[in-house]
């Protein structure tokens, strides 16, 4: 009997899979349509983002009395807006993606080596971290664009200082606390390196906490690229992104609203999507560990 | 209790120190400014004389030593671009930039923490999962399209509010509104869990045992608790109030430090650009050390802590 019990909890556990509210599903949905239209973006986009078509500028879109060769209308060089708007989701996508892997990376490197080595090293990083804190993401974005001049690079590693001080923060304290643990210190006994250690036995424990620490900074980091982009300091033409489309729409305001709308909800439906997936997924961290 | 006090300051004291240096460092060995302001095509002789005005041809050492000397004694320098005194040109935009910074901010705690209180009271109910909805989408929405759609609604449609620049108090309504939303969102948020870890403590559960009246309770006891850490957030966006609204403020052309950072910043104007460097970093820096000591002050278990 005793056995039976003992073999049927583990496995009541597995099968207990969370209920997904609706608006949970809707947001899964759209993250994964997002991601399909930044993969298919080349057999998906029906123009080119250059190919100008002077005599159709400004074009509404079919709702709105445009024609059906441009479902979401032109932009004021005659530029389809829909082909524009697919090649920016890959774009931005990719650059955030990219960035937040890079600035989780780097957080956790940093927090793992305040952690493993304590004493001065722990100091470095802590001043970093204050540093990191000191000056606004925009204002360092910003000197840094201007004046080391703008390239695909450069971006992704400024944005992936966005943030990283609060994955720092989060591995540091949580490497401390397991290092207290039973098994750090049984798995040191038995002659581990600090490499193994780390990456064989602190990693997966805590590598839930990093993934939902990194899905609640991918929206940020969106927030942070478009931003800049808007600004005219992110991707540059002839390349396009969702920061960018707004950024020129703005011109067009009154005249075609259409230009900046599609890339500006894109950029809202994203954001919010992933947020409330992080959210939820905190959520389902912090029930599980109770 | 002193010693906390004196490693902190030394830590919000290096904090600055290394960001002065890195911008110095940085601004100076990146572009020649003698060559962007007077152009490419400027006479040799001509570009000698400005390195000379401005001391570019010395050591960066030496430079550096000259730079710290003004700073100490509360000089900026001039404008490389129109010989206008730094500080006056900064702390002129300064004004303009609290102007809606200051009243967003104030909209933006009083609706997130009566907001947020009001969530997790309701926990778990439907007035709760919408306004936790509308928090997450508030600040999903970047305030550059959450600017530009007002703009559009009130603006270019209903022709009731300027699109932009502040001839006007009406101009600074749409700014003013876009900042609120963001704070408030984010308020609401921190404050509903702050409300809800201090609702599950037994004192709250002894408060209404004893027979208090919930509204008591909640204003007496919950409230007080819940404010410390929201009181901390709170402390982060003051002193993120300078830089905070470089966005929004080229939305709705408003002509504020933000504008100025963008502008001089193009035109490689180094020494405002540097002004405003340190200025943004010791604003945040001091507010993040008041708020560290305001957090002991508030929560004397901290003190303890640390003693």
């Amino acid at each position: 009997m005793s056995a039976d019990v003992t073999l049927s909890l583990p496995e009541r556990r597995r099968l207990r899979l969370p209920a997904m509210p609706a608006s949970i599903a809707a947001a899964s949905l759209w993250i994964l349509l997002m991601v399909a239209v930044a993969l298919c973006a080349h057999w998906l986009q029906p123009y080119t983002i250059t190919q100008m078509d002077l005599s159709a500028r400004l074009q509404p879109p079919v709702l709105f009395g445009g024609a059906w060769a441009h479902p979401l209308g032109t932009d004021q060089l005659g530029r389809d807006v829909l082909s524009r708007l697919i090649v920016s989701i890959r774009v931005s996508l990719t650059l955030a993606f990219c960035a937040t892997l890079l600035g989780v990376a780097f957080g956790a490197l940093m927090g793992l080596a305040a952690a493993h080595f304590r004493g001065p090293v722990e100091q470095v990083v802590l001043v970093l971290i204050d540093v990191q804190a000191a000056l606004p993401f925009i204002i360092l974005a910003l000197s840094a664009l201007a004046f080391f001049g703008n390239s695909w690079t450069l971006l992704v590693f400024l944005l992936a200082f966005y943030g990283w001080e609060r994955h720092a923060r989060v591995v540091r304290g949580l490497a401390m606390a397991a290092n207290g643990q039973g098994y750090m210190m049984a798995v040191r006994q038995l002659g581990a390196g600090p490499g193994r250690l780390y990456a064989r036995h602190l990693l997966p424990n805590i590598a839930a906490t990093l993934v939902v620490s990194a899905t609640l900074a991918f929206p940020e980091v969106i927030l942070a690229a478009s931003g800049l982009s808007f600004l005219g300091l992110g991707i540059q033409p002839p390349n396009t992104s969702l920061g960018n489309m707004v950024g020129y729409g703005r011109s067009y305001l009154s005249t075609a609203p259409w230009v900046l709308l599609a890339p500006a909800v894109v950029i809202v439906l994203t954001t919010l999507s992933i947020s409330l997936l992080g959210d939820w997924l905190r959520d389902q961290l912090d029930t599980s560990g109770r | 209790m002193t010693r906390f006090l004196i490693r902190r300051l030394l830590r919000a004291v290096l904090t600055i120190l290394i960001v002065v240096v890195a911008a110095f460092v940085a601004l100076r060995t990146t572009s020649d400014p003698a060559m962007v302001i007077l152009g490419p095509d400027a006479p040799p002789d001509a570009l000698a004389a400005f390195r000379k005005a401005w001391g570019l041809d010395q050591p960066l050492v030496i430079q550096f030593a000259s730079y710290a000397w003004q700073i100490l004694h509360g000089e900026f320098g001039k404008s490389m671009l129109d010989g206008a005194d730094v500080l006056q040109k900064v702390t002129a935009r300064v004004g303009v930039t609290l102007e809606i910074m200051v009243p967003a901010l104030i909209l933006g705690v009083v609706f997130g923490v009566a907001l947020g209180t009001l969530a997790a009271l309701n926990r778990g109910r439907w007035l709760d999962r919408l306004m936790m909805f509308g928090a997450v989408a508030g600040f999903s929405v970047p305030g550059f399209v959450l600017g530009l759609v007002l703009v559009l609604i009130f603006a270019v449609n209903l022709h009731w509010l300027p699109s932009g620049g502040n001839d006007s108090w009406t101009s600074a309504l749409l700014p003013v509104f876009t900042l609120a939303v963001g704070w408030a969102a984010i308020l609401a948020r921190f404050t509903r869990s702050a409300m809800i870890e201090v609702l599950d403590q037994p004192y709250i559960r002894t408060g209404s045992a004893k027979g208090l009246l919930w509204h008591e309770v909640v204003l007496r006891h919950a409230l007080p608790n819940a404010s410390i850490p929201v009181v901390t957030m709170v402390g982060f966006m003051v002193g993120g109030l300078l830089a905070g609204a470089v966005v929004t403020e080229s939305v709705f052309s408003w002509p504020g430090l933000g504008q100025l950072i963008v502008t001089s910043v193009t035109s490689r104007d180094v020494s405002v650009v540097q002004c405003v460097l340190v200025l943004v970093a010791t604003t945040m820096v001091v507010s993040n050390m008041l708020v560290d000591l305001l957090y002991t002050w508030l929560d004397p278990r901290m003190k303890e802590a640390q003693a």
